[in-house]
């Protein structure tokens, strides 16, 4: 699905990824850990081309995002993404947020469009919200949104970029209950998350990074109870 | 010598012809001056140095010489060379409008910069292009914020639109100096003119703050 050969990313003199190596096969669900500034959310964002890489291949679905022939627009819009700090549209209500792009980038009918963000509205538990401006809404709420607008694509991988990690504590279990609901129906995903929870009970595989490499991957039981590098150990010892 | 109403009576056609001329002045230049400055203002947010570069020194240009420099080039200099002969109401219309391009050119891309960078990412991230993010989600949201400042640009257009009166464009300020140069009256001519320029900027003021009202509470 994605593979990912000897990235490397630099800002100026700063080496922020040095040399990931990385392969995500379909419907696997990919859990990224890291102490701040490992380049967690940098890996993400080269995924999603919104960062120029500047060494190494990105292959999407065989496609080499690298490649100036292929269509940046068309290939991203094949990824969702989910940040942080939800980024929803404050000018365009709930339904308007999620019918955007479909409506711009794939030309589907108002109606299908639509249809198609009342049905993932449901799906996020916020059909009655549809006309409601997004400032109205509370943190957890506005995230399941900015799920339900990045699956209105149709996206074949999402992207999720510490999505609770804004939210107060008692909201974060609907958006993490959401993104479960997401992986029980084979959605391929790549999770940076601080949920140790979440990691262990939905990811497939969890990756640990630091300093610009991946220093350790294994699955979830593995690595958490059996972690072999003194920097993985190091880590887990302060976050769980 | 007391106040003699009487001329400013026997001037009042023509103070009302130069208000509309002056109207007319500043609604030019703010419409012109508003696409001119949008182009302007997405030309210096180029990211190619040198293709910005022409931008910069443009709005450069305009915001650091004074407008009264910039009518008499304009009149004297830039009209004659296109058209033979100078027109004092074409004159000041180019440069009021060029003038106000350089301020809205600036206001536009503070605008656009205080969205943050997220609102571009997450529709770059939706697969929109550029243009598509520019137009259904910068733009709308950069013009919500535009909306202060280039009201008070628009007020400062219309009191700089009385520096035309010196390159003969009839509008307030021109038929106030006639009525000063014909009776060597004072008060009565500049006090008229000050009372119409401060019935105009009045209204506008009260219509910017309604469109604002208005557009808060959508
Ligand atoms: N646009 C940028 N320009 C310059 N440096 C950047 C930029 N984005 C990230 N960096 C730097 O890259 C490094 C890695 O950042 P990144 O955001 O990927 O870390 P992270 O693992 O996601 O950390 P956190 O857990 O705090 O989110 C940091 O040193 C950061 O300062
Ligand atoms: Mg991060």
């Amino acid at each position: 699905m994605i593979k990912i050969q000897g990235l490397k990313k630099s800002f100026g003199a700063n080496e922020v990824l040095k040399d990931i190596n990385l392969e995500i096969k379909p419907q696997e669900v990919v859990v990224v850990i890291g102490p701040s500034g490992s380049g967690k959310s940098t890996l993400l964002r080269c995924i999603n081309l919104l960062e120029t890489i500047c060494g190494g291949h990105v292959y999407i679905e065989g496609k080499d995002i690298t490649d100036k022939k292929n269509d940046i627009n068309k290939m991203r819009a094949e990824v969702g993404m989910v940040f942080q700090q939800f980024n929803l549209f404050p000018h365009k209500t709930v339904i308007e947020n999620i019918m955007m792009a479909p409506r711009k980038v794939r030309k589907v009918s108002e109606k299908a469009a639509r249809e198609k963000g009342m049905y993932l509205l449901g799906k996020v538990g916020l059909q009655e919200k549809a006309d409601a401006y997004p400032n109205s809404l509370s943190g957890g709420q506005k995230q399941r949104v900015a799920i339900a607008r990045a699956l209105a694509m149709e996206p074949k991988i999402m992207l999720f970029d510490e999505p609770t990690s804004a939210l107060d504590p008692e909201v974060v279990g609907e958006v993490l209950e959401v993104m479960k609901q997401l992986a029980l129906e084979g959605m391929t995903m790549v999770v940076v998350t601080h949920e140790m929870g979440f990691a262990r009970e939905v990811g497939d595989r969890v990756i640990f990074m630091d300093g610009g490499y991946i220093v350790e991957e294994n699955a979830p039981i593995e690595l958490f109870s059996n972690p072999r590098q003194d920097r993985t150990q190091a880590f887990l010892s302060k976050v769980l | 010598m007391g106040f003699n109403f009487n001329i400013i009576v026997e001037y009042a056609p023509f103070l009302l012809k130069g208000t509309l001329v002056t109207i007319g002045l500043s609604l030019s230049g703010i419409l012109i001056g508003t696409l001119l400055g949008l182009a302007i203002g997405l030309g210096k947010m180029v990211k190619n140095k040198w293709l910005a570069s022409p931008f910069h020194l443009y709005v450069t240009f305009f915001r650091g010489t004074p407008l009264f420099v910039q009518i008499l080039l304009i009149h004297f200099g830039v009209v004659p060379l296109f058209n033979g002969e100078t027109n004092g109401f074409a004159a000041a219309i180019i440069a009021l409008s060029l003038n106000a391009a350089a301020y809205i050119a600036e206001i536009f891309r503070a605008g656009i910069q205080s969205l943050e960078n997220g609102q571009m990412e997450a529709a770059r991230s939706l697969g929109m292009s550029n243009a598509q993010a520019m137009r259904h989600v910068i733009l709308p949201q950069a013009f919500t914020r535009m909306i202060p400042p280039l009201g008070n640009e628009f007020i400062v257009l219309l009191k700089e639109s009385s520096l035309a009166s010196i390159v003969t464009a009839p509008e307030i300020m021109y038929w106030a100096r006639a009525m000063n140069g014909q009776y060597y009256k004072v008060w009565e001519p500049y006090l008229s003119a000050a009372l119409i320029y401060l019935l105009l900027t009045m209204s506008l003021s009260y219509l910017l703050t309604r469109l604002e009202r208005r557009l808060e509470t959508a």
